[in-house]
């Protein structure tokens, strides 16, 4: 009996490894392959052919070469006990050079090590970018995957250097480090007056959660119709079949309006692209262009004004005893 | 087809199981409900307190006020004019005095040493070192109770506020010079990065205290005009203002939004009035270590003192220990006019003295 079977089928197929299609003369060849049965319940059992290149061999060493430098100045900074390194894992952090420093290259121990694994991981990430491309290229594919992947490295650019070269100061970049880079967030909001003030911030937020709603409203739309055909996508941009239909129908009977199987994507991709993309303006922004967030928002009348709960506070800085308080000798 | 949707519940299951162990492991540094949250500012504004019933419970039955000793007589000789030595408290009748020493020896001294624990054969002696501390430690209390109505209002504080039966508070702090580094081109820290309960294991400076208690740095880092050009500070000067907060946060036991209005953390005509009061706390601590602990190192031995010599100095928590008010604000001192300088003698006291040795059988 002919069935319709899907990704969540427990079904697998074995058959030779598929090489893919013929390659263009001066590049690597693809190497090893096989199948999985592990793997063939959560996607595909085919495992390779992997194809490493150039760009990507360069690009792991890069990144090993950043992954050493912070890890081992992290085993460093516990003494070199590998208990206490796994206990305070999360605290650890390789730091960026002091705001003193400006821009120049710090002694290796005052942040110099910040900016050699901030280099190879730059080098690193650019060179896995250039890799996407060109394996997309290799493919006869759109280049759509790598510049997804360029809107996040845009993200980590304005946080790494864009925005710290345009401050005159390394300082204002992130320690590499788990809860040190979340503190550094939460300082850097606090410093510029609030973040959620930020239109692009808000924008990026916005980008962010909307991805995950599109994201579920698809793969369940998706799944909802794939018994009737539904995960044959593309096909059924072309020849509506009745999955397609009945998905399109389905949204139009909840918020009357639905994208086609095909501008669905689009939707995902540019609402991917552009949480990271528009949260990197946000960031460069921040401290160049404005300075306190919150301020700001007050001055072009964004940030409503809410009544007083409590009686208005006056700076006690501003007040004529503060010079003279117990204790304190001018 | 049955068989499909059969296999297909069960990894529907399975995935379940597996996002609930995730969550789960995910969870485990978070506190289990029920927390409360009880709204502080104007609706919608995240104004609010978060409470978790379980931990204040604790946290209550920690901070019960001992029952007070019955007062003293106001008539009767000065305590002064008695005893040899006297250099506090003068205008305190011996009942009166005697009375303070009662509640020290209760508050303070290990209860194995009561009266020895300050005090020689020769009770007029300043041999001990505990007694010197204790004498400018009973001016503290009154410089507290009579200087800094500006963070104690009429509360006032007492020996016990810090004390609690400990003869050192139990929360004091040092200076932390951190780990130095094992070899010249490791990476420095920068003073940040350890686990350390003094900011709430966070990752921030673990020393903000040097800088904001015992120096006056600038602790302001959010820039006061919408535009640049007026404010330079770093994030690692906020980092080490916002350890500070964290500081305060912990010790009060209260968010951030205590004191400060969620949508500014810097402007003062939308905070709360907690913030005023915190605001001449820092000025309150700062004061203390600098005029009443720092000149008190050498005075200490050396097994009280920090890894770099340094004298046990207050923060925040040394009163507070987790509470917005020590002891839930319940006022020791109005029971103890002695400590708050309420008590005025009726004729000055002679002029001090020169310390002489005791030939009475004085206290």
């Amino acid at each position: 009996m002919a069935e319709y079977q899907n990704i969540f089928t427990q079904v697998q197929i074995a058959a030779p490894v598929y090489e893919g299609v013929p390659l263009p003369r001066g590049v690597w060849g693809r190497s090893g392959g096989g199948f999985i049965h592990l793997l063939g319940r959560f996607g595909d059992a085919q495992i390779g052919p992997i194809y490493l290149g150039t760009t990507g061999l360069l690009s792991l060493i890069c990144g090993f070469i950043a992954f050493e430098i912070i890890g081992l100045n992290m085993w460093a900074s516990v003494h070199w006990n590998p208990l206490q390194f796994i206990r305070q894992l999360p605290w650890l952090a390789l730091e960026p050079p002091s705001p003193a420093n400006g821009l120049h290259f710090p002694r290796l121990q005052d942040g110099g090590w910040w900016l050699i694994a901030g280099f190879f991981l730059t080098s690193s990430v650019l060179l896995w970018w250039l890799r996407m491309y060109r394996r997309a290229r290799a493919l006869k594919m759109g280049t759509h995957v790598a510049w997804a992947f360029l809107a996040a490295i845009w993200l980590m650019l304005v946080l790494g250097i864009i925005r710290p070269v345009l401050m005159g100061s390394f300082g204002e970049a992130v320690p590499f480090g788990i809860f040190p880079h979340l503190d550094w967030t939460a300082a850097f909001s606090i410093r510029y007056g609030n973040l959620f003030y930020n239109p692009f911030h808000c924008l990026s937020i916005a980008f962010l959660y909307g991805s995950t709603l599109l994201f579920a409203m698809h793969g369940g739309t998706i799944l909802a119709v794939s018994r009737l055909g539904g995960d044959r996508e593309l096909e059924q941009i072309v020849d509506r079949g009745t999955a397609a239909e009945r998905a399109a129908l389905f949204w139009r009977w909840t918020m009357g309006f639905n994208a086609t199987m095909e501008s669905i994507h689009r939707w995902a991709w540019w609402f991917a692209v552009l949480c990271p993309l528009v949260g990197g303006i946000g960031i460069l922004l921040t401290g160049t262009v404005v300075d306190n967030w919150y301020l700001w928002a007050v001055k072009h009348h964004v940030a409503p004004m809410y009544p007083h709960v409590y009686p208005p506070q006056i700076d006690p800085a501003t007040l004529p005893g503060s010079a003279h308080l117990p204790g304190v000798t001018q | 087809m049955k068989y499909l949707n059969l296999v297909r519940s069960r990894n529907i299951v399975g995935s379940a199981c597996l996002l609930v162990c995730l969550v789960g492991a995910g969870l485990t540094g978070c506190e289990r409900p029920p927390i409360e949250t009880k709204q502080s500012g104007f609706r919608g504004t995240a104004m609010e307190q978060v409470i978790n019933p379980r931990s204040d419970a604790i946290k209550a039955a920690a901070n019960v006020v001992p029952v007070p000793i019955p007062p003293a007589p106001a008539e009767g000789p000065l305590a002064s004019s008695v005893y040899q030595n006297i250099q506090v408290l003068k205008d305190l009748n011996v009942a009166q005095f005697t009375r303070v020493m009662l509640a020290i020896t209760q508050w303070v001294a290990p209860p194995d040493q009561s009266c020895n624990y300050c005090h020689g054969a020769n009770m007029a002696s300043d041999d001990k070192y505990t007694k010197v501390v204790s004498r400018r430690m009973l001016q503290m209390v009154l410089h507290i109770n009579q200087d800094w109505k500006s963070h104690v209002a009429n509360t006032g504080v007492t020996c016990y506020t810090c004390h609690r039966g400990n003869a050192v508070p139990q929360y004091v702090w040092f200076i932390n010079p951190g780990e130095s580094s094992d070899s010249g081109l490791i990476a420095g820290n920068a003073g940040k990065n350890k686990p350390s309960a003094a900011v709430g294991l966070s990752s921030l400076p673990y020393d903000p205290f040097s800088r904001f208690l015992l120096d006056d740095k600038n602790i302001r880092v959010i820039a006061k005009d919408a535009l640049p050009g007026g404010d330079y500070s770093s994030i690692k000067q906020t980092d080490i203002t916002y350890a500070l907060m964290i500081h305060m946060s912990e010790s009060l036991g209260v968010n951030c939004t205590y004191c400060h209005n969620s949508r500014s953390f810097a402007v003062w005509d939308a905070s709360t009035p907690q913030r005023t009061t915190a605001w001449y706390g820092i000025r309150m601590a700062r004061d203390l270590n600098n005029n009443y602990l720092v000149p008190l190192t050498s005075t200490f031995p050396t097994h009280r003192l920090g890894v770099l010599g340094d004298v046990a100095k207050v923060n925040c928590n040394t009163c507070h220990q987790g509470v917005f008010k020590p002891l839930y604000g319940e006022s020791m001192a109005k029971d103890y006019p002695e400590l708050t300088g309420a008590i005025k003698a009726e004729t000055p006291a002679p002029a001090a003295t020169a310390p002489t040795a005791s030939l009475l059988p004085a206290r």
